[in-house]
């Protein structure tokens, strides 16, 4: 079949299922554009490339597919920067395509030339400057292949107009073998051995389980161990998901910004099982301390996480859902009755706030989002930016089900909610789409409200306004003996009327006795609307 | 800290290179010295690379080469097992008075002289990096004008060799 490169990229598209894509037009990528026009995908039209990247974004994590978003040359293609080093960090499987200008003119500085796969090496599992329309087939194939497996990640494919515009004889290749990527998938079975035996003596263990399982799709099988073994376990905040938030054995989440049950069981567990997770230091800071008085499985994907933070016992590289399957064919809960109770017992003596006691002044996030899980369904999507709000969310919400928490970990990237929410709305079947942020992130990609518009996607948009970058308000407060610098927003705009603008209904509450009516307004129907919450700006994160 | 000797195959693209270095400096390892070319496999390039660090800081170094989807296979070379050399070109002061004196050296460490004016001579040697190391001190005394050095090159002894498809060992 005779194609343009172009024309090519759309196909392979087709054949990889692709069903939308996430963009914004140049000159550079022009040829992929009028291509499009002939094609059943359809592209949604972010305002910024950084909002199609992390709507991209969004709607992989939402679906479990490779997200794909589309970019011009030069300032369209740095424009995705942040949004690649942000899935990357999470390991979201995206594939980014960018027009380059004409392979004549590479390397000679014209106009919005920018060397895109130079800029993004650090960030991307692969990418690919495509010097010749013939590799276009192979590179994308490659492309999927690459984002998809293993522990996903993104890759971007540069493609100079002039290869866009020539034609060539297209064949889609029907398998991929790259000699330098083979990941493995199937644990070493002395190694399952050895974690059965270490569950069955262990007599204060706890897992740690983090983005990984969501990846793997291995809540089932994480419950199940958890249930079989009565092991209790804590979330990393890629976790979330992994287990159900107010599930008996779940324990919320580690880490500097965690719970207290959580990190108290990481750090008097005489076995700490991390499952799928990279041992960070917001989960796990203190990993040293809490390897010197535990014995440490640490089972993830990528064997170059394996030893990277944490010393581990019993290292098993493969996918966690294949090695917990074999593992639940052998294994046997220890000697943990005593060990359960003192966990219960602490998760009873350290509750959630309720946030109810003192919201006669001001809204508190922490009773909002309590009512709020109540008034969901558990297939609902939060989606959130960053900040307080972020850990909020992260410790409040009752999250249901995988996929269904979707917020940048690793980058903790402002400006990541409300495009995410796009992407996620756009890739759901339908459930809510609820995106929690905060007066300071939102402002970063408020911009997207257009799109929200264009699309009538029926997103719903909390913000806690705290007049604050509240977050970095915090830590000035505790670590710079609070000499408040560069962190007030008080001229933030009336975000009611900003939403109006656009067509879509809002409305702000001041205490707490307006909550449960303001959601109840807020989720009657499937419309974009937006709910203002004035924070105190003194509400403390944790 | 100890050094260690990585032969890394690559795929023999444009762009492996920097993404190699990259990767060094991104992650904060240091490089002793980086030595490519192709090999037997025109598609196949050979990285030899000496890194300072210890045992943690090479299994990281390996691991992390290993994500880069353009290499193929990694060995760490034990020091016993390889024969291992650079090539370096040393050009030094030469008066009437000394230049026999530095031939004399130069013989001694079985290196050639490859260039001669009034006033230099320019001296191959190739070795292990002490015997290069070794030859410098000798010379410093009549003057070095200059040194260029190859990256460390190495290969294992025996019939062992590396290849891309994973039979290392035949
Ligand atoms: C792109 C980006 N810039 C800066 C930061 C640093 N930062 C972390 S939290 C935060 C404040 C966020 O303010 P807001 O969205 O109002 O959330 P709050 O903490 O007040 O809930 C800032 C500036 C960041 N995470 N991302
Ligand atoms: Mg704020």
């Amino acid at each position: 079949m005779r194609l343009t490169g172009a024309q090519a990229v759309i196909k392979a598209l087709e054949i990889e299922g692709v069903e939308y894509i996430f963009g914004y037009p140049g000159a550079a990528i022009c040829p992929f554009y009028d291509a499009l026009l002939d094609s059943g995908i359809k592209h949604i039209l972010t305002r910024n490339e950084q909002g199609a990247v992390h709507a991209a974004s969004g709607y992989a994590r939402v679906t479990g597919k490779v997200g794909v978003c589309v970019a011009t040359s030069g300032p369209g293609a740095t424009n995705l920067i942040t949004g690649i080093a942000t899935a990357y960090m999470d390991s979201i499987p995206v594939v980014a395509i960018t027009g380059q200008v004409s392979s004549e003119l590479i390397g000679k500085d014209v106009f919005q030339e920018a060397d895109i796969t130079g800029a993004t090496a650090p960030f991307c599992k692969n990418n690919y400057l495509v010097k010749k329309v013939q590799n276009l087939p192979r590179i994308m194939k490659e492309a999927f292949h690459i984002a998809g497996t293993g522990r996903p990640g993104p890759v971007l494919i540069d493609i100079p107009v002039d290869v866009q515009m020539k034609d060539f004889n297209f064949e889609y290749p029907e398998t991929v073998d790259i000699r330098g990527y083979k990941p493995t998938y199937k644990g070493h079975a002395l190694q399952i051995r050895k974690i059965a035996e270490a569950i069955g003596k262990a007599k204060a263990p706890v897992i740690c389980a983090g983005g990984g399982i969501i990846n793997a799709n291995a809540s089932g099988e994480l419950v199940e161990l958890a249930e079989r073994c009565r092991i209790p376990v804590a979330t990393t905040f890629m976790g979330i998901g992994s287990m159900p938030s107010r599930h008996e054995l779940n324990l919320g989440m580690l880490g500097s910004h965690g719970v207290y049950p959580a990190n108290y069981a990481v750090h008097n567990a005489d076995l700490v099982i991390i499952l799928g997770a990279r041992v960070g230091d917001r989960a796990m800071g203190t990993a040293r301390k809490i390897a010197e008085k535990a014995k440490i499985v640490h089972i993830d994907i990528d064997p170059a996480e394996i030893g990277k933070n944490i010393e581990a016992t019993i290292p098993v590289v493969g996918d966690v859902r294949l090695i917990l399957k074999d593992l639940l064919d052998i294994v046997a809960k220890g000697n943990v009755d005593k060990w359960n109770e003192a966990i219960q017992k602490i998760k009873r003596e350290h509750p959630l706030k309720s946030g109810q006691e003192s919201g006669q002044n001001w809204v508190k996030p922490q009773y909002l989002l309590t009512l709020l899980s109540e008034m969901t369904a558990e297939d609902d999507i939060i989606t959130t930016e960053v900040g307080q709000n972020q850990i909020w969310a992260a410790n409040y919400y009752n999250v249901r089900k995988p996929r269904t928490f979707i917020s940048s970990g690793g980058m903790g990237t402002m400006g990541y909610g409300l495009p995410s929410s796009v992407g996620a709305k756009i890739g759901s079947q339908g459930q809510r789409v609820i995106t929690v942020g905060g007066d300071g992130s939102f402002q970063m990609s408020m911009q997207e409200l257009g799109t929200i518009k264009q699309y009538k996607l029926g997103i719903k948009m909390i913000i806690f306004n705290n007049s604050r970058l509240g977050m970095v308000r915090e830590l000035q407060k505790k670590q710079y003996r609070g000499r408040y610098s560069q962190v007030f927003l008080d001229e933030n705009p009336d975000f009611v009327k900003l939403v109006q603008a656009y067509g879509f209904k809002g409305e702000r509450i001041t205490v707490n006795s307006e909550v449960r009516g303001a959601l109840e307004r807020m989720l009657a129907d499937d419309t974009p609307y937006l709910l203002e919450c004035m924070v105190d700006p003194e509400e403390p994160t944790l | 800290m100890a050094k260690h000797t990585l032969s890394v195959l690559v795929e023999n693209h444009a762009g492996v290179l920097s993404r190699v270095a990259g990767l060094f400096s991104r992650r904060g390892f240091n490089i002793d010295s980086l030595a490519v070319g192709v090999t037997e496999n025109p598609d196949i390039s050979r990285i030899t690379i000496v890194v300072d660090g210890d045992d943690y800081t090479v299994e990281q170094v390996s691991k992390q080469l290993n994500k880069l989807i353009d290499v193929i296979k990694i060995k760490q070379l034990d020091r016993s097992e390889s024969v291992s050399r650079e090539l370096a070109l040393i050009k030094v002061n030469a008066t009437t008075t000394t230049r026999s004196e530095i031939i004399q050296i130069v013989e001694i460490f079985r290196a050639k002289i490859v260039d001669v004016s009034k006033t230099t001579l320019t001296i191959e040697i190739s070795g292990g990096s002490d015997k290069v190391a070794a030859l410098e001190d000798m010379l410093k005394q009549f003057g070095i004008k200059e040194i260029v050095r190859t990256g460390m090159i190495a290969i294992e002894r025996g019939n062992r060799h590396i290849k891309a498809n994973n039979d290392n060992e035949e």
